[in-house]
């Protein structure tokens, strides 16, 4: 190969922003009113480029580039496919959708959506891999601002432009806590790379100076995972944002910033983990249970869907309490099961809202299943995923979560954590008894079934499948992705002990679950 | 061609094929019923397999037509079936009604045909899962599985406007007390390391699960619980009359009691058996109040669904009182009263179906004198009615003499108070299930008797009742020929304790002394003791 190490090491950002670049240029010449369709093809196939190149990368071990600002290992791979995956998923599921209304003539400038959304992956990626703080903020920035332009992308509709900018003030004001929290680190510990940092501390004292650094860049990236209290923009946001937006600003930037933090708090502060673990286990708590209660009394299916994140990102955190191996395997796993189900479960809102958003709340999805059986189905596999029905990912998802909380004794966290999910059934069952519940009137109904139902088109029936198919899979044969996430977790974290794979009665503890009693 | 080890993978994965058969194929005319009926007819062909191949007289806590096939490594879960005489019937049971359900649903259902009948065989494959499973955390998926089309069914078909509230109430009674079943399954894990079933019923049996004794009963309540709600044990059963209230006949015929009975009796005991003594007193007085209680609920019911639910509440309730005794008697007249009770509940919820198909109503007020206009309902209605009653002869009568015979021995219930309740509720059973006759088929002419015009069994429903009538029958006079199997199961579960030797709290070693005396007292010769009290 004589290509250098710092273009092999980048060579999927490369791909995304040449893409990225050509599709904005393309959208400048193309008419007005003319499709956009193939420069979301164009993006689709970039996308789908960079993910054989990232699982080309996984046989070269770990690479490191500029001046080590850059390692790409198996922990930052199972990011980038994972993001990759989204973006995929999305734009498939959205190719129709800002092709816009046709009859109200709103034409959606879908180009730079497209264009958007690469950059956005560009972001992302770029803090998955990057080990240098500074890199992370440039990464988390690119990332930010093509969402925000995203969150507001129907033009000429309040709601949006009222999201984009909640999303914007927040959010700058959150990666100011993150530069904030970079600028105290580089004090404790007189570098911003995270390996330097994790070398200073090992060697001196714990300074409360870095914990308040570490404290910063949890406020920052909470608000990016939407961790409660960092929640407040969720709802507001994602019922104004596009509904295929939300799928992928639910997903993808959310996956990142885990990692982020999977990497700064696992690899950058491991010598503080008891303090930080507290934190997060309060973060986790409370997102857990703000997220479920939020959820319960909303009518709103896209307001719903973001409590139910909110809530997602407790569980999440729950895995940052457990020993490192375990934690970030968990960890990795969930984020890859949430994406399916919530990437699904957005596809299908999409589909069935179209352009114009008509049918929002939980009542307008009442008999769904007599209209758009399949889509009906769909939906209820991605709720049932999201509750955690055993045979799908989200129950894995969970189960391996909780398992590692409970290895490392936190047996309250795992209690909060089910009696949570015992909670949030209830309001998924309600939009899904409601899907499935005869209407109120049938004559009405049969009236309204003569009438052919949208189609689902080819990209996104393609998008759909695609999402159902790795929540079951997930579900079904989870080894092949634990095995990416058990990897993961070993690059990060290379001298614990045991993987989730080997919760073997070696490890030296008596009675993980009730030791808390004693 | 030998298929011993891929028969159950093929009972419980047939009826998933039908249903994604059934999703594709377009829903016209009669396709969806045929479609669904000759499904669980071949899954019924196929379950038959298992008595006729099943060697009678091995030891008793072996596996047969074993199937263990790793399947997910970390953590180490086997995708692993077997079936033992305990599990064997009860998938016979259910591969018998589910034909019988299709057949009952045949113009009951006429909207929406496709998604009731894919619900039903999904229902279906989860059932035949629970029985088959002997790893845990498989079993666990098909326990949980089993929620979701039985939610969708009273969802989308319940009768009135009440439907969803009822179809999440259902969900959230089983769903919550299911997630502490996860916590302490996670638990076990942690101690042992596996999930296997039979692995980890030799542990109990020596008491090497864990040293800490009180995480053990904490445990073993959640496992308790977890089961008692879905039973349901009387006070757990607030979904029980709603859900039957609204349910379509043929998901009430499979709603409650022998999934969550058979968990109790398969889990419960094997993993926690010091445990479950512990705690049998308190569950004997429990099903000893809700004989009682459903009984005397059922005597003041108008609506014959509702009277139907707590009649179904009093008889599992017997079926608890039967399997807490731990005497050989009581366990295997339980796990014979379990299918003897989803016989006789079925055949009486397909029954009311088939008066509501005619007159639109479940208000006992409504009718009266039905027997002259429909001979045939009325007959069936008495047969099942007695046989739900416990006449001799019929098959109730052998569970029901087993069930008290066996607590009458057992050493938790010293004054026999329990057990003289207990056979009060044979009485009041027998007061409201022939009230409701009388009320129903004989009085004068009811007001929807004379405004709607009713008719007779047709030749589809004909077919759908005679096999159970025969069967009440046969198993009443014939029960040796399915004691043969479910006597060495009752004698290993009355056996465990007699192996108890690890330190435990005074009191229960007291009990496991006196019990495993009784047991031993009770069993000469194991493979008779039970059909002798059905001579």
């Amino acid at each position: 190969m004589a290509l250098p190490t710092p273009v092999i090491a980048l060579l999927p950002e490369y791909v995304l922003t040449v893409a990225g670049v050509l599709i904005m240029l393309i959208e400048a010449v193309l008419k007005p009113g003319t499709s956009r369709k193939p420069l979301g093809w164009l993006a689709i196939a970039a996308t789908v480029i960079t993910g054989c190149i990232g699982w080309f990368q996984i046989r070269l071990g770990t690479l490191s580039a500029f001046s080590g600002s850059i390692q790409v290992d198996r922990f930052s791979i199972f990011f980038h496919l994972l993001i990759g995956a989204v973006v995929v998923a999305t734009l498939l599921a959205s190719l129709d959708y800002f092709e816009g209304d046709a009859a109200s003539g709103v034409a959606g400038n879908a180009g730079e959506y497209y264009a958007l959304v690469l950059f956005g992956a560009v972001g992302m990626m770029f803090m998955t891999c990057s080990t240098e703080l500074l890199m992370v903020f440039i990464g988390l920035e690119i990332s930010s601002i093509s969402t925000y332009i995203m969150a507001g992308f129907r033009k000429g509709q309040a709601s949006g432009s009222e999201a984009s900018i909640k999303y914007f003030l927040l959010g700058s004001f959150a990666t100011a806590f993150f530069l904030y929290g970079i600028a105290l680190a580089f004090g404790a510990t007189g570098s911003t790379s995270i390996a330097a940092i994790a070398a200073a501390l090992g060697s001196s004292a714990p300074s409360h100076m870095a914990f308040l650094a570490l404290a910063m860049m949890i406020v920052g990236l909470g608000f990016k995972v939407s961790a409660a209290p960092f929640h407040v923009w969720t709802p507001d946001v994602y019922q104004g944002a596009p509904a295929p937006v939300v799928g992928l600003m639910s997903t993808a930037p959310k996956a990142a910033a885990f990692a982020v933090l999977l990497r700064i708090t696992f690899s950058g502060f491991p010598s503080m983990e008891h303090r930080w673990g507290m934190l997060l286990w309060l973060l986790a708590a409370l997102s857990m249970t703000i997220g479920n209660l939020g959820a319960l009394m909303q009518t709103d299916v896209k307001r719903m869907l973001a409590y139910s994140s909110i809530a997602h990102a407790g569980y999440l955190l729950v895995a940052f309490t457990a020993f490192p191996r375990d934690g970030i395997a968990a960890a990795c796993f969930y984020t890859a099961a949430y994406a399916a189900m919530n990437v699904g479960a957005f596809a299908v809102v999409t589909q069935v809202g179209g352009y114009g958003e008509k049918l929002r709340t939980i009542e307008d999805y009442q008999g769904l299943a007599t209209r758009r059986p399949v889509l009906a189905a769909l939906l209820a596999f991605f709720l049932l995923s999201l509750i955690g029905i055993p045979f799908t990912g989200g129950f894995f998802g969970k189960f391996y979560v909780f398992a590692a909380a409970l290895e490392a004794d936190h047996v309250w966290l795992a209690v909060i954590g089910l009696i949570n999910s015992g909670v949030a059934c209830f309001y998924y069952l309600k939009l899904l008894a409601s899907i499935y519940a005869k209407p109120e009137d049938e004559a009405a109904q049969d009236a309204s079934s003569v009438v052919p139902a949208e189609r689902i088109g080819v990209p996104a029936g393609i998008g759909l499948t695609l999402a159902a198919a790795a929540t079951l899979m997930l579900g079904i044969f989870p080894g092949r992705v634990l095995h990416l996430a058990n990897n993961a977790g070993k690059t990060l974290s290379p001298d614990s002990a045991q993987g989730i794979a080997g919760a073997s009665p070696a490890a030296p503890q008596v009675s993980p679950i009730f030791s808390l009693k004693r | 061609m030998n298929i011993d080890h891929t028969i159950l993978t093929l009972i419980v994965f047939v009826p998933l094929a039908g249903a994604l058969l059934l999703a594709l194929l377009p829903d016209r005319g009669k396709t969806m019923q045929w479609g669904a009926l000759g499904v669980t007819l071949f899954t019924f062909v196929l379950t038959l397999h298992l008595p006729a191949h099943y060697s009678y007289g091995v030891k008793s806590g072996t596996f047969q037509f074993e199937q263990n096939i790793p399947w997910i490594a970390g953590p180490a879960i086997h995708y692993h079936l077997g079936v033992d005489g305990l599990s064997m019937w009860l998938m016979v049971l259910t591969g018998l009604l589910a034909p019988l359900g299709a057949l009952i649903s045949w113009r009951a259902i006429d909207r929406r045909k496709k998604l009731f009948y894919v619900l039903f065989l999904l229902q279906q494959v989860a059932m035949m899962g629970i029985f088959a499973s002997l790893d845990m955390f498989l079993y666990y998926g098909f326990w949980e599985m089993s929620l979701v089309p039985m939610t969708l069914l009273i969802a989308t078909f319940g009768r009135s406007e009440r439907r969803r509230r009822t179809a999440i109430k259902y969900f959230l009674y089983a769903f919550i007390p299911s997630g502490l079943l996860l916590v302490a399954m996670l638990w076990i894990y942690a101690q042992t390391d596996t999930f296997d079933l039979p692995t980890l019923a030799n542990l109990a049996a020596q008491h090497a699960i864990s040293g800490n004794s009180t995480a053990m009963w904490i445990a073993s309540l959640a496992f308790l619980l977890a089961f008692a709600v879905k039973v349901p044990i009387f006070p757990l059963h607030g979904w029980l009359s709603d859900a039957i209230f609204e349910a379509p006949t043929a998901a009430v015929m499979v709603l409650a009691g022998k999934t969550a009975l058979y968990s109790i009796l398969r889990f419960s005991f094997a993993i926690f058996p010091a445990e479950s003594h512990r705690i049998a007193p308190l569950l004997i007085a429990l099903a000893a109040i809700g004989i009682v209680y459903g009984a005397l609920l059922a005597l003041v019911q108008n609506d014959l669904k509702r009277l139907a639910a707590y009649s179904t509440l009093g008889h599992l309730s017997f079926i608890v009182l039967g399997i807490f005794t731990f005497t050989i008697a009581g366990l295997g007249g339980g796990i014979y009263q379990i299918l003897n009770e989803s016989l006789a509940g079925a055949a009486l919820f397909m029954l009311l179906g088939l008066l509501y198909e005619r007159y639109g109503t479940y208000d006992m007020r409504d009718y009266g004198g039905l027997a002259a206009q429909l001979p045939w309902v009325a007959t069936m209605f008495v047969i099942t009615g007695l046989s739900i009653i416990g006449l001799p002869l019929l098959n109730s009568f052998v569970g029901e003499f087993l069930i008290l015979s066996g607590s009458m021995q057992s050493v938790f219930a010293h004054h026999h108070f329990w057990t003289a309740l207990a056979a009060l509720g044979v009485i009041l059973s027998a007061a409201y299930m022939l009230t409701m006759i009388q009320r129903v088929f004989y009085c004068d002419l009811g007001f929807k008797p004379r405004t709607v015009t009713g008719w007779d069994l047709d030749a589809r429903e004909h077919l759908a009742l005679w096999p159970m009538v025969a069967l009440f029958l046969i198993m009443g006079v014939a029960s040796p020929l399915w004691f043969r199997a479910i006597d060495p199961a009752a004698v290993a579960l009355a056996g465990h304790p007699a192996t108890a030797q690890v330190a435990l709290p005074d009191h229960v070693l007291k009990l496991e002394a006196e019990a495993s005396g009784g047991a031993n007292a009770a069993a000469p010769a194991p493979l008779q003791p039970a059909s002798g009290g059905a001579r």
